[in-house]
């Protein structure tokens, strides 16, 4: 089918097979490959990007079903040179290790404190429960959420 | 906390910036030109002998270039997958091997059990393939149980039974002498659940063969790409070891299980090969349950006796260890050497005897994942000394330290052929004791009864032994290959360093902690130098990180390099200075003779642009190291949980969790920080919630998230870390490693912890609401 | 995946149409479920029919003592919506408990009640409110839809337009989540309508039902204690890894008295 996209503010024009992921759309079409697949199920919350300015499992969408939407992915958030406060704060806490839950932690961690008013640890937690990671033990990752609504607060974002 | 980037910073990881933009390189974000797709053909049955194969429909269709089988990989003369360590039975005789081809031939032997491999222009072709695929297969009874498995229908055509070895360790005979002298003997039926790892990157690989050179890449998710190697040309023979180059790109987390040397890996290569063009293959989760090497499973009967005064005196310990369906690379090690020497614990108890049934069921083969026997053999001291002291009523913590081996004993040598270095076993203990306000526990448990919650707290004392060693000794042991590590440390001609390691990371920060031991060492400023690792064409060779071992092994190769290159600068710097080497001192980077001075830059661009140059010296700074260690190293530790148990559901709050681990010395007190957290977080997986399950029929149950419960960020406490250092003798960094330690006492501490807040029950891992549930009387 | 035609009609009538005229077609909803069970090659429709164009099904709406929530309405729609939260907090509470975040964001009610999957949560405040389904032919009642594991009222092809939840005095949801999977072992749902009191239960067995006996007590006494005695027989229930009959059976007697003690408390 044909459909049109705009990913990290770019649009596309595209012809998509009807049963194309949004998640092989985003990494095997466009190349945009820090979106990551960790399992079949939809619990692993690696492929997790923002649809309409809301965090979703780029794997349990259809490419059609995001037909004329903004799609906004790990890429899209900051560059190497210029990080998102989140992504400073990741950094800063050491909230990663072997990277791979990375992208849809921080696309996750955005959406939730965007949608929240003061997180406390216990929230972080909770609202986490989207995303699997095996390396941090969460600890640090937890941590650095609060960390970086404490740096998105002093953002405008 | 040291400032800056040397030895002791909390330096930021290097390696952060790409996989925070997203920019990381995983296999399977890579793709190689005239890419196909490969899908594996899997067993659906746990047992069952293979009849006609029928490609035909499957080839007829678009896309589907190829269909392998088992007898096709075999008739090429393609080699069983190996198991790299020979253990020997109590009676001396070899263990018995089942040969493990990398495809099915007659026989699948646990579902999941790769015999087939269909490849397609796309993955939906051959997805759609494998479907038309028509396999005979004639359904044999599989044997499930471990605990009945010896006396089992034999599983494999041709041996004897499923015994794979009978092994024992230390003094049988006093130790049971001990035990019937003992004034009080505990005795314990304890299980060690089987988990299954779940790296969140899954297994992939991309095939590559250039016909017109011959030359063989592999691109994969592995631990230890030269290792992968040297197997795949010495013993699979797909490719010879100067043909075929190794990649590891970004992997995603390993814990063990990217340690090994799998089928699909294997085929692909091959295959890539046989087809003439790249193949891909990327696991689905379900292929990483069903196929990765799972870890632990362990059934076991202890007694633990002790004196009057709370002595041990004895500690005798019967496993049955399961070892799957075959032996994988290190399976028959795991649940020998490295569990049943590690029995000792930190105690000075003088009689120890273990023995270990291996048997073969129809299940996924078990291998090392995470602490890899260690945790196994934790569990059991910890269990058999918390009951103990519950029995005889005394305070655990106390009837430990009475125990411990003290800092006067070392080196201390075990009862079961280890000999410890160095340590402080009661400075981790006091350490964690005041962290835990162990004083305030008796008000805080009187404060969740209040709330209708029953509180328990639960000790673990473990000790490890990490990067196994030295290889002369582990040779003589019946490991397959040599245990060193190789380090090389190239001095550019502009003064900047790269520096090659055989070590990799996948996780643990290599590329910044590596870096900042080169710097502290040769005084170079940390952002000059590079590190490089995971792959067999850019450096000369390897052994890959697992067992803790790499920075106590692999740094310490980088530490001989480095005094190496500074020897070397010397004879250049002594040149220059026109003296002689011995009057040159090295210090923060810079050579000095007198009031002469020259920069190991300096000396660097004199040793590639040689105008003025020690005749007798080759040109170039450029050295290499390989590193094998004298010895294991021990890290030790205290970890206390506390737990509230709710009586009514059974649910178990794992509410605050302290570790004091002593790692020796400490590059970046960051990392381990976090090293530390993510084992501790398996380990309570494995204490709360994690089970890899099998029917009776050898389907396993728990293949998917869906199913397999695994530790998410609200099933977790802020956890207390903190460390206590007595430096490892041996190596020349001091230190000891820090990978495993966090799942290797946590289970234990967990447990110990439930079963104190259930007046001592033996509850079983994993505790789940309704274990507990049931524990606490519901029917 | 195997292959499939997509299609998105702007109106129910033409996804009626669409359905009726496919070989072997599905209704998309939130595809939560459908998404993950396609990936797994577990089903090969041969026409998948989006209804998230349909702009009639989305949408909340309070009046005349009820809650209207339109099928294609995402559970974060619930959970997030001021006037759910005014008119039955219990309900946007349930539905904040669903799956995780990125589930809720996609997740439709009307996904998840056609589903029945006997785990989910949105079944249990269907039978509990007394709700009404309304689909594109008729209206069936709460306490009739629920059949068996994955199997409800609906014919095929009927779409679910939206949902009527009567507005009870109070109610309260508890939910003992799988903590693989985090849908529930057990959920119940206790809703008090001007002293008539109405227990729905998810997860214990094949689909969710009213728990009679339960309500009976309740109706006699309205408090905690009024449960002490209650045997909750664990007849039909489910069993498997998870929890056993018997323990979801005790689960549910649990969770029904922490509801009423929730719902006393608000």
């Amino acid at each position: 089918m044909n459909m049109t996209i705009t990913v990290n503010g770019a649009s596309h024009q595209l012809d998509v097979p009807d049963n194309e992921l949004l998640v092989d759309l985003l990494r095997e079409r466009l190349r945009l490959t820090g979106t990551h697949v960790g399992c079949d199920t939809s619990q692993c919350g690696a492929c997790t990007v923002h649809l309409d300015g809301r965090a979703v499992k780029s794997c349990s969408l259809f490419a059609a079903q995001a037909d004329g939407g903004s799609v906004t992915t790990i890429e899209g958030i900051g560059t190497p040179g210029d990080l998102h406060p989140m992504q400073r704060a990741f950094r800063e806490c050491h909230g990663l290790q072997c990277g791979f839950c990375t992208p849809g932690m921080i696309m996750r961690a955005i959406d939730l404190v965007a949608r929240s008013d003061g997180l406390d640890g216990g929230a972080v937690r909770d609202g986490l429960e989207g995303n699997l990671c095996r390396c941090t033990g969460y600890h640090n990752i937890v941590h650095a959420v609060l960390k970086g609504q404490e740096l998105m607060g002093g953002n405008d974002e | 906390m040291s400032e800056g980037t040397g030895i002791g910073a909390s330096v930021k990881r290097r390696e952060d910036v790409r996989f925070l933009t997203g920019s990381g390189t995983y296999t399977d974000d890579l793709n190689q030109p005239g890419q196909t797709y490969g899908v594996f053909l899997r067993s659906p049955h746990a047992r069952a002998r293979i009849g006609a194969i029928d490609a035909s429909e499957a080839l007829a269709l678009d896309g589907v270039l190829a269909v392998y089988t088992g007898q096709d990989s075999a008739a090429d003369g393609l080699g069983d997958l190996p198991c790299g360590w020979l253990v020997k039975s109590k009676d001396g005789s070899d263990m018995v091997s089942a040969p493990r081809p990398p495809l099915a031939v007659t026989q699948v032997n646990y579902v999941g059990e790769p015999y087939g491999l269909v490849v397609g222009e796309t993955l939906a072709a051959a997805q759609q393939g494998a479907e038309l695929v028509m396999t005979d297969f004639t359904e044999l009874n599989p044997v499930v149980d471990p605990a009945s498995a010896a006396d089992s229908e034999t599983i494999h055509e041709g041996l004897d039974s499923n015994v794979v070895y009978d092994w024992g360790l230390g003094d049988e005979e006093a130790t049971d002498a001990a035990l019937a002298g003992a004034a009080h003997v505990t005795q314990l039926d304890l299980s060690n659940n089987r988990l299954i790892p779940n790296a969140i990157e899954p297994r992939a690989a991309i095939g590559v063969y250039e016909a017109a050179s011959g030359d063989y890449t592999l691109y994969a998710t592995t631990q230890n790409p030269h290792l992968e190697r040297l197997v795949l040309a010495a013993f699979v023979q797909v490719a010879p070891e100067h043909k075929l180059r190794v990649v590891a790109p970004d992997v995603g987390g390993g814990f063990g299980s990217k340690i090994f040397i799998y089928p699909e890996e294997t085929i692909v290569l091959w295959a890539a090969g046989k087809l003439g063009r790249p193949i891909k293959w990327t696991a689905h989760r379900y292929e990483s349950f069903l196929a990765d090497a799972h870890g632990r499973d362990h059934i076991t009967h202890a007694q633990l006796g002790l004196d009057r005064d709370g002595r041990f005196v004895a500690l005798k310990v019967s496993t049955t260890a399961n070892i799957g369906a075959y032996l994988s690379t290190f399976g028959s090690s795991v649940p020998t050497f490295l569990y049943g020497t590690l029995l000792a614990g930190q105690y000075k108890t003088p009689n120890i005897y273990v023995e270990t049934l291996g048997v073969y069921t129809n299940t996924c083969p078990v291998d090392a994942y995470r602490g890899a026997g260690r945790p196994e053999a934790t569990f059991v001291v910890e269990r058999m000394v918390e009951t103990a002291a519950r029995e005889l009523g005394r305070d655990p913590a106390e009837l430990r330290r009475l125990n411990m081996i003290q800092p006067e004993d070392f080196p201390y040598e075990t009862p079961v052929a280890l000999v410890y270095d160095t340590g402080d076993y009661e400075a981790s203990l006091d350490k964690a004791l005041e962290l835990a306000d162990y004083g305030g526990f008796e008000a805080r448990r009187r404060e969740s009864a209040a709330a209708g919650k029953r509180r328990g707290v639960g000790f673990a004392c473990y000790i490890e032994a990490c990067g196994i060693a030295p290889s002369q000794l582990a040779i003589s042991l019946g490991a397959g290959v040599g245990l060193y590590e190789s380090g090389e440390i190239r001095i550019n001609p502009t003064g900047s360093v790269s520096v090659f390691t055989g070590a990799h990371s996948h996780g643990q920060g290599h590329e910044t902690t590596f870096a900042q031991v080169v710097s502290d060492k040769l005084g170079i400023p940390f952002d000059d130098i590079e590190i490089v690792h995971g792959d067999s064409g850019r450096m000369e060779f390897g052994l890959g990180t697992y067992g803790s071992r790499s920075l106590a092994v692999g740094g310490s190769a980088l530490i001989v390099a480095a005094d190496k290159i500074i020897a070397k600068g010397k004879k250049i710097a002594a040149h220059m200075m026109e003296t002689t080497d011995d009057n040159v001192d090295f210090e923060d980077g810079t050579f000095s003779s007198g009031n002469q001075q020259a920069t190991i830059q300096e000396v660097a661009f004199a040793s590639y642009v040689p105008a003025d140059y020690p005749e007798d010296l080759e040109p170039g700074l450029s050295e290499k190291a390989f590193y094998d260690p004298k010895n294991f190293t021990y890290p030790a530790g205290t970890h206390i949980a506390e737990v509230e148990v709710d009586e009514e559901t059974g649910e178990v709050d794992l509410v605050s969790f302290v570790a004091v681990d002593d790692f020796g010395e400490i590059i970046n007190p960051m990392i381990v920080d976090g090293q530390v957290h993510g084992g501790l977080a398996q380990g309570a997986g494995q204490a709360l919630m994690e089970h890899g399950r099998y029917d009776d029929y050898g389907q396993l149950q728990t293949g998917s998230y869906m199913d397999y419960c695994m530790p998410r960020a609200d099933d977790l406490p802020d956890f207390v870390v903190d460390t206590t250092v007595t430096a490892c003798t041996h190596n020349p960094l001091g230190v000891k490693g820090c990978g495993e330690a966090g799942a290797i006492g946590s289970p234990a501490a967990i447990i110990n912890a439930i079963s104190d807040a259930l007046d001592g029950h033996n509850i079983a891992m994993p505790a789940t609401s309704e274990q507990v549930w049931r524990a606490l009387g519901g029917k | 995946m195997y292959q499939f035609n997509y299609a998105k009609p702007a109106t129910v009538a033409e996804a009626a149409t669409l359905y009726a005229n496919a070989e072997d077609p599905v209704f998309l909803s939130g595809g939560q479920t459908l998404i993950p069970t396609l990936r797994q090659r577990l089903a090969a429709p041969t026409d998948v029919i989006d209804l998230s164009g349909i702009g009639e099904l989305s949408g909340i709406a309070v009046g005349d003592g009820k809650v209207t929530v339109g099928a294609f309405t995402r559970h974060c729609a619930v959970a997030e919506s001021a006037e759910v939260q005014a008119a039955i907090p219990a309900l946007a509470d349930l539905a904040g408990r669903i799956g995780d975040a990125q589930v809720r964001n996609c997740g439709t009610i009307g996904g998840s009640v056609a589903n029945s999957d006997p785990a989910a949560d949105y079944p249990a405040a269907v039978v509990a409110l007394g709700a009404t389904v309304r689909t594109d032919k008729r209206s069936i009642s709460g306490d009739d839809f629920f059949r068996d594991l994955f199997e409800t009222a609906l014919e095929p092809g009927e779409i679910i337009t939206s949902i009527e939840f009567p507005i009870p005095d109070r109610a309260a949801y508890r939910k003992f989540p799988n903590p693989a999977s985090r849908y529930a072992v057990v959920g119940v749902m206790v809703a008090d309508f001007g002293g008539n009191v109405r227990v729905g239960v998810t997860g214990a067995g094949p689909c969710a039902f009213r728990a009679r006996t339960i309500e009976d007590m309740l109706n006699a006494n309205l408090s905690t204690s009024a449960l002490d005695g209650v045997e909750v027989p664990d007849a039909g229930f489910n069993n498997d890894l998870h929890a056993s009959a018997e323990y979801r059976a005790h689960l549910v007697k649990v969770m029904a008295r922490r509801a009423v003690s929730d719902l006393l408390g608000a």
